[in-house]
């Protein structure tokens, strides 16, 4: 059991390094949420299933378990929330040569 | 086991720290919030791996849970609060 869970803790790490570093390198503001929306819900989700099958069965593990239950609801939702109020702020998205898109939203060219 | 928790908080701390800079230097106010909201989760962990540090896992469990709940709400309400026209 303490194999898996170290197993459980590197993967979640190695999705936290690569949240990290898309974080950090990517060119605009909704890369940089598709980077870090998933993957750190991933590397959370895995770091506390580790830790729970680390401690066995009890109320602690259920109580993790129930964190990671809500992470996995409320973070996405989260996610989505700071998306909205950005493409309501008119933050452009950014393009490899440079033109605009807009699609959805208002439209405020005329 | 106690050297691999301790090695992998030092690590996410690093990764925290590595966030903090788009915190401080990130363009616009929303990649900010969104700095805020990984370095939220990251202390998640780093709190859970501390409780099993200091052999006090019912306590720190507690606390990753209100944690939790409030990263999520403090979230929302600056999601909310900073949207308007024009606000990058």
């Amino acid at each position: 059991m303490s194999v898996l869970s170290i197993l459980f803790l590197l993967l979640g790490i190695f999705f936290f390094f690569g949240a990290t570093i898309g974080f950090l390198r990517f060119p605009d503001f909704y890369s940089r949420m598709h980077a870090t929306g998933k993957s750190d819900t991933l590397g959370t989700l895995l770091c506390l299933i580790g830790l729970a099958l680390y401690n066995g069965f009890s109320l602690v593990s259920i109580k993790i378990v129930l964190i990671a239950v809500f992470i996995f609801v409320a973070s996405p939702t989260a996610t989505h929330a700071i998306l909205r109020a950005a493409f309501d702020s008119d933050v452009t998205p950014w393009t490899k040569d440079g033109r605009v898109i807009r699609e959805g939203g208002e439209d405020k060219s005329e | 086991m106690e050297d691999f928790f301790l090695a992998l908080s030092l690590i996410l701390g690093f990764f925290v720290l590595l966030c903090l800079y788009r915190v401080v230097r990130g363009p616009g106010v929303f990649n900010r919030i969104v700095g805020v909201n990984v370095i939220g989760t990251k202390t998640l962990v780093i709190l859970a791996l501390m409780g099993f540090l200091y052999k006090r896992v019912d306590m720190f469990v507690d606390i990753c849970l209100v944690y939790a709940l409030l990263n999520f709400i403090s979230t929302l309400a600056a999601a909310k609060y900073f949207q308007r026209k024009g606000a990058d």
